[in-house]
């Protein structure tokens, strides 16, 4: 059975569709990546998932059930956490608070805060330090470790890469096998599609809410994907 | 005035901007014909309805002045009691104190308004949204407590105002009745036209794009503060006004009814019930309250129950009222302040409307 | 002397206010809602209480301040859950509409239930018992009880916050609520909880004065707009900011009160809030809003 499958999806922003009838299936173990343009509908497919948006058409199976119409809280509960666009970590709040806020289900598993702190021991330092004086790198770190306290079986990552340094970019792709080691499967937005492709098993290329190509990404070519791409 | 919309920015088709249309011209000349019966109404000894419309006039008024503030600006205020009492205190200050006729002290009466309402303003306007709000009530509190607390209004248990009740006594009621009433009708006459004007004005469309997004107003060069400040001045000047109006009716002011926060209970109720953001909603807020009033407020506390329930659930199950949900069956209008997009069909060149309604052709 | 007096009452009057203002300040705080009618629901508990002992007191009104509390606790959950709710994110104007009408809807049900007429809670011996400073000085002992709980309250809120899971995901729903309800935090029970928390704060305040002085319902504005007051003058989302602001309304009342009369009291508060708010519009302990 597979992991999560999106069948038949469309969501709307009030009147505006901003996905059209999204047919996705993640197997469990994979790092499945979306690509595409800005304003493609990536981020929308991630809420989706997450729970903050519903989707007016369409079904989304988790592990076989259907969980379209449960709220977020009990999707993190089944093991969906997230990495949100633009990390969104807890301003107000310590390092320390911010990753027991990611573990407010309880679901038991391997990921603790010393397990956090020793995927990315820049954090451990932190610990005390108010998140909003973090830098931008120490921040992703953080969104991560935080979604990461959820012990989930499915992580959300959007755009972890964003406006990073390339060291930065690649200590957070150096973690991905760990996550996979620990059970987690990786569904990941990315800009920086060819780091992107050199770790994924499967990818997806948005295009205007539309899925315009998907495949294993030894078996696409390049032309393939920029066409698919810019829509060309 | 240029419009573009991001839909029609990728529709090729011609468009044109309609303000108006022909059934609005019709019920247009419809009012017109009823302000005339308004007018010369009180000319048919019916005094008991002369009296009624006083009052409907003046609650009308004063939904519309709070309906411009919230409506369209987004300030949102349960003061506005301060600014009718004022407005009563006014009137007996020039037309007992100073010798003024009271007929014309009720202008008076509209500039103290302002007066208090600049110094109100920058200090509220530090607050934000709902603190606003409260910071409204404490100055309105504030204005009570003063009055209240001066012996030569009469202190708690208030005064009557001579002159108007000299007046009333020498014209009798069919006399000064019909005066009031030319007053309130032209309170809730104005308080339509100022709110009208203003909206299809470049301040209007300000204050619409406020009210939609604080930022992208921001960004397009609109004085926020500016804006909102006029917005709570008009409604300063218009609430003494009508204050003056009532205590004209009334001949007496009493500080606990002239800044009782029950005038901001109906002023809510009116508005939320008829149509937030409309100028048709309050006058059908002011005439459900009217009937509402009529028939049950002798049920004392349960009328005031029933108020503040209805208020909940029109906000939480039909935030546009009666007039949003009427709209919305039937797209209709009838003062249009909203443009409506028409696209031109094939071939057709969109036609300019007879009305003098603004109009735009991308 | 009659200058340390008032002072020394006005200090204690403001924990009083204090512990109406902690939870206006809690609600805005975990769900940006300004309840207008925190006033009203100040004076509900005093009722409840009164419901409880009876009018001929069956036992001590103290003695029923935490059942008054849970009571209050639970009617804020549902309270929240049934109809605020709603309008947590429909913006200020919905909210102050539907908590105007709340409390348009309370004070009359208060007043169709038990007249307008004042009622008071005998609390027996300790009304009147008081601590003698010197001959002209004494501390009644229920005002001074009132101020500590005042203090304790505030504190251990504060421990709530900054100690407990739940005080955590309050904050956390407070800086980012969707992010925070990615993490998996059920922000409709939250909020629920916060309002219960704010009317159980709110409930020793509510039964507290009732005690002390004698309540009616129409005490609900006044009560409102003095929490308010020590909300902006202490500085907003600072809990010791409020107790501050409390004690500043409180003394600027009873000094008015000697200064220009008994009927000057409530003005002299609201005159001394509108010159900090010129002055200090931020107030004196106001936390720096992260954004
Ligand atoms: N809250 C919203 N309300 C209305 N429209 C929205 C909202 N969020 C996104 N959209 C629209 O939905 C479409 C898809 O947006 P989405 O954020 O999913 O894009 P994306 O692929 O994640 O883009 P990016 O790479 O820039 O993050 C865009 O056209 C966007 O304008
Ligand atoms: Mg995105």
């Amino acid at each position: 059975m597979s992991l999560l499958q999106i069948e038949n999806a469309s969501v709307f922003y009030e009147d505006f569709q901003a996905l059209y009838d999204i047919n996705i299936t993640v197997e469990e173990g994979e790092i499945f990546a979306c690509i595409g343009a800005n304003g493609a509908g990536k981020s929308t497919m991630l809420k989706t998932v997450a729970g903050v948006l519903v989707p007016k058409v369409g079904r989304i199976l988790f592990d076989g059930r259907p969980i379209d119409h449960m709220p977020p809280y009990k999707r993190v509960e089944l093991g969906i956490s997230s990495v949100p666009e633009g990390r969104r970590v807890f301003p107000s709040l310590t390092v320390h608070e911010n990753l027991l806020i990611g573990a407010y289900r309880n679901r038991k598993g391997p990921w603790t805060t010393d397990a956090v702190y020793d995927l990315f021991p820049l954090l451990r330092p932190l610990k005390k330090r108010q998140a909003s004086g973090l830098s931008g790198g120490e921040q992703q770190a953080l969104a991560i470790g935080r979604a990461l306290m959820a012990n989930p079986r499915l992580i959300l990552m959007d755009e972890v890469s964003l406006g990073l340094a390339p060291v930065v970019i690649k200590r957070i792709y150096e973690a991905f096998p760990t996550l996979l080691e620990n059970g987690c499967t990786i569904l990941v937005v990315e800009q920086d599609v060819q780091h992107v492709l050199t770790v994924a098993t499967h990818v997806a290329c948005f295009l205007e809410g539309r899925i315009a190509l998907q495949g294993v990404p030894s078996e696409l070519t390049n032309e393939q994907i920029t066409a698919a791409y810019f829509g060309v | 005035m240029k419009t573009t919309t991001s839909t029609a920015a990728a529709e090729t088709r011609p468009y044109s901007v309609w303000v108006a249309n022909r059934t609005n011209l019709i019920i247009l000349g419809i009012g017109v014909l009823v302000l005339i019966i308004f007018i010369v109404f009180p000319f048919f000894d019916l005094t008991s309805w002369t009296r009624r419309l006083v009052e409907f006039f003046c609650y009308l008024a004063l939904a519309q002045l709070w309906n411009l503030m919230l409506g369209y600006a987004g300030l949102i205020s349960v003061g506005q009691q301060g600014y009718i009492g004022i407005g009563a205190y006014t009137l007996w200050l020039f037309s007992d104190i100073i010798g003024i006729n009271p007929l014309i002290s009720v202008i008076f009466a509209a500039i103290g308004g302002v007066i208090i309402a600049l110094p109100a303003a920058a200090l509220v306007f530090r607050l934000k949204g709902g603190y606003l709000a409260i910071g409204t009530w404490v100055i309105a509190e504030i204005l009570r407590l003063i009055v209240a607390n001066i012996k030569r209004t009469g202190g708690g248990s208030g005064i009557t105002i001579q002159a108007t009740s000299r007046m009333a006594q020498d014209m009798g009621a069919e006399g000064w009745m019909p005066l009031v009433y030319w007053w309130a009708l032209a309170s809730a006459v104005i308080a339509i036209a100022v709110t009208y004007l203003l909206l299809r004005s470049r301040t209007g469309l300000a204050l619409k794009a406020m009210r939609d997004n604080d930022l992208a107003a921001e960004s397009t060069g609109v004085n926020l503060w500016r804006t909102k400040l006029y917005t709570y001045l008009i409604a300063g000047a218009g609430c003494a006004m009508v204050g003056a109006i009532e205590a004209m009716y009334s001949l007496r002011v009493h500080p606990g009814s002239a800044f009782s926060v029950n005038w901001t209970a109906y002023l809510i109720f009116i508005t939320v019930i008829g149509g937030i953001g409309t100028i048709e909603g309050p006058v059908i807020g002011t005439i459900i309250f009217y009937v509402l009033r009529e028939t049950t407020s002798q049920y004392g506390t349960w009328y005031f129950i029933a108020l503040g329930l209805l208020a909940i659930v029109v906000t939480i199950w039909s935030p546009a009222g009666i007039y949003g949900w009427v709209i919305k069956k039937t797209g209709f209008m009838l003062f249009p302040l909203q443009r409506k997009l028409r696209f031109a069909r094939e071939g057709e060149t969109p036609a300019p409307l007879a009305s003098g309604g603004e109009k735009a052709v991308a | 002397m009659d200058w340390l007096n008032a002072i020394i009452q006005g200090i204690l009057l403001g924990g009083l206010y204090s512990l109406f203002a902690v939870g206006l300040s809690l609600v805005f705080g975990t769900m940006r809602l300004t309840n207008l009618a925190h006033g009203d629901l100040t004076v509900l508990p005093a009722y409840i209480a009164l419901i409880i002992v009876g009018s001929t007191p069956r036992f001590n009104p103290l003695y029923a301040i935490p059942m008054v509390m849970v009571i209050m606790f639970v009617f804020g959950y549902l309270l929240q859950r049934g109809v605020l709710n709603f309008v947590v994110n429909s913006g200020d104007i919905a909210g102050v509409i539907v908590t105007f009408g709340m409390s348009i809807v309370i004070m009359n049900g208060l007043q169709e239930a038990f007249t307008a007429n004042s009622q008071g809670l005998d609390a027996g011996q300790i009304e009147n018992m008081s601590i003698t400073l010197s001959d002209q000085l004494a501390i009644g002992w229920l005002p001074l009880i009132i101020f500590i709980l005042a203090v304790v309250v505030i504190a251990a809120l504060q421990l709530y916050m900054s100690r407990t899971k739940m005080g955590r995901a309050f904050r956390a729903v407070s800086d980012d609520q969707e992010a925070a309800r990615l993490m998996g935090i059920n922000t409709k029970h939250i909020w629920a909880v916060a309002m219960g928390v704010a009317l159980l704060i709110v409930t020793i305040g509510g039964v507290m004065m009732g005690i002390r002085t004698t309540f009616n319902p129409l005490l609900g504005a006044d009560r409102l707009i003095f929490a308010f007051e020590a909300v902006i003058i202490g500085g907003m989302g600072s809990s010791w900011g409020t107790l501050l602001g409390g004690v500043v309304l409180g003394v600027a009342q009873l000094l008015g009160a000697l200064v220009f009369g008994p009927a000057w009291q409530i003005l002299a508060g609201h005159v001394v809030f509108v010159i900090i708010l010129a002055l200090r519009p931020r107030g004196f302990l106001a936390k720096t809003v992260t954004a």
